[in-house]
């Protein structure tokens, strides 16, 4: 266990590690995509209000709920540089930060385009979608930080303490949807209790989130390899690494 | 010299005089601490300006655009807050002194609140009446500034910390706090209002004085690791 950890802040260890294991994880997460994807899109039966176009939920909600948990997983890896000054962690915040931050642009789209038919507007100020946005500059600020410190470790630092501020800041996001007007449904999904959408919806748009999770992963490790590799091009383990593939 | 008597100084001494150090710079300044002011009244005499002098909609308007306008103030209190001690190494001559780095940054912000957030509460009735704000709504609006500045000020400081060191920084710390800034404009604004409705609005200024007290505790010791931060870049 704790070699495990010790060896975590290797970076030539990292990478080796990470190869063998993205080899297992981008097929599972792209033949998950593809199996939710058609069922959602395809096999799941209309909305009796909203037709067709309620359909969207599949891309909208895993993004939305994967921008959100992905804060809290950069925020957490900030924390661990921080207080144990492990390598890798900072490398993961710093490459989870623009991933986070195309997702929550993915999630405001789809957001607008579906509430085109839906509301009749393109954009509604209300209390998710504003905090959605400002989930956005959060990520943009953590990212925008990093761009203009001159020495990078300090930077690392220096988004670690600003993640860890926005945090105080998510579980406004989340009472935002009891404290406002929302025009939204009322969160649907509940993990105790009776759930208001059909199962028959609600299986795809699982397997969805549990996808769009394994691509935020994905999407990290590959952002974090890319990392490595130009930290460390000089090196002679990258070399052989490299050789070797 | 800034710490004469270290051997029995206490905690509470040496935040008093970093407090005084920081006060009299001020005075000396004054126009640093009166820019903001004149900011405040600038943007507000620009909004009927743009909206039209109807009264019937400044009124309406005048919470939103009220807390708005201090809001950005607040953001030009910031930008300025920990610049000029870094330049002439206070910071430092802080971050060296045998005291946590977070109560000497806490006595500055303190300091800083004391010339312009605190000033800007006692103002703000003249710049509310102007808009046509009801009288009964101006102590509501005294009260959420009162506390909604010190949120703003504090939060603003871990962003005015962890942009000290760059050059160029004043789009950066827009983009880094207005974000952080928004539950303090809601419940700011949301108390004027219902105060202009006659409506609950003690329940908004207690959120706005948990904030104040998280923000007091929580924002000084992100200052403090942010400043040896911006020491290292």
């Amino acid at each position: 266990m704790w070699s495990f950890i010790h060896k975590l802040g290797s970076p030539p260890w990292f990478y080796r590690f990470s190869g063998t294991f993205i080899r297992w994880l981008l097929p599972i997460t792209v033949g998950m995509l593809v199996c939710g994807a058609i069922w959602g899109l395809l096999i799941a039966p209309p909305d009796f209000r909203q037709g067709n176009s309620y359909r969207i939920i599949y891309i909208h909600v895993p993004a939305a709920v994967v921008a959100l948990a992905g804060y809290y997983v950069m925020a957490f890896a900030g924390a661990v540089s921080l207080i144990w000054r492990i390598k890798m962690a900072d490398v993961a915040m710093r490459a989870a930060a623009p991933v986070g931050a195309v997702l929550t642009a993915v999630a405001l789209v789809t957001g607008a385009i579906w509430g085109k038919p839906t509301w009749g507007a393109w954009w509604v100020w209300d209390a998710r979608i504003t905090s959605m946005l400002i989930l956005f500059f959060l990520y943009l600020g953590v990212v925008a930080l990093f761009e203009a410190y001159e020495n990078k470790a300090a930077a690392a630092k220096a988004c670690a303490v600003l993640s860890l501020v926005g945090t105080v800041n998510i579980p406004i996001i989340y009472k935002s949807v009891d404290w406002w007007y929302s025009l939204h449904q009322p969160a649907s999904i509940k993990f105790t209790g009776e759930s208001a959408i059909d199962a028959s919806m609600l299986y795809p748009l699982l397997l969805m989130i549990v996808a769009f999770y394994f691509l935020f992963a994905c999407a990290v490790l590959l952002n974090m390899r890319a990392e490595l590799v130009w930290a460390h091009r000089q090196s002679s383990w990258l070399r052989q690494a490299l050789g070797a593939a | 010299m800034l710490w004469p008597d270290t051997a029995d100084a206490s905690l509470w001494r040496a935040f008093r005089r970093q407090f005084v150090r920081h006060g009299k710079s001020l005075l000396a300044t004054p126009s640093d601490a009166a820019n903001p002011l004149l900011f405040f009244f600038m943007v507000v005499t620009l909004f009927p300006i743009g909206l039209g002098p109807d009264p019937d909609l400044l009124a309406k308007m005048a919470p939103g655009i009220l807390w708005v306008v201090a809001l950005l103030s607040s953001l030009m209190v910031s930008a300025k807050l920990f610049a000029s001690d870094f330049e002439d190494g206070s910071v430092e001559q802080m971050a060296l002194a045998p005291y946590p780095l977070a109560v000497l940054a806490l006595a500055e912000v303190s300091a800083h609140w004391l010339a312009t957030g605190f000033v800007l509460a006692l103002t703000a009735p003249l710049f509310g009446i102007m808009l046509g704000l009801p009288i009964h709504a101006l102590p509501a609006l005294v009260a959420s500034l009162f506390l909604g500045t010190q949120c703003l000020l504090l939060i603003g400081a871990v962003g005015s910390a962890l942009t000290v060191s760059i050059r160029r920084g004043g789009l950066l710390l827009s983009l880094l706090i207005l974000p952080l800034n928004i539950p303090v404009l809601i419940f700011g604004s949301a108390a004027v209002s219902e105060a202009v409705q006659h409506g609950n609005v003690l329940s908004w200024l207690a959120l706005l004085a948990a904030m104040a007290l998280a923000a007091l505790v929580l924002a000084p010791l992100a200052v403090g690791a942010a400043l040896r931060i911006s020491l290292d870049n």
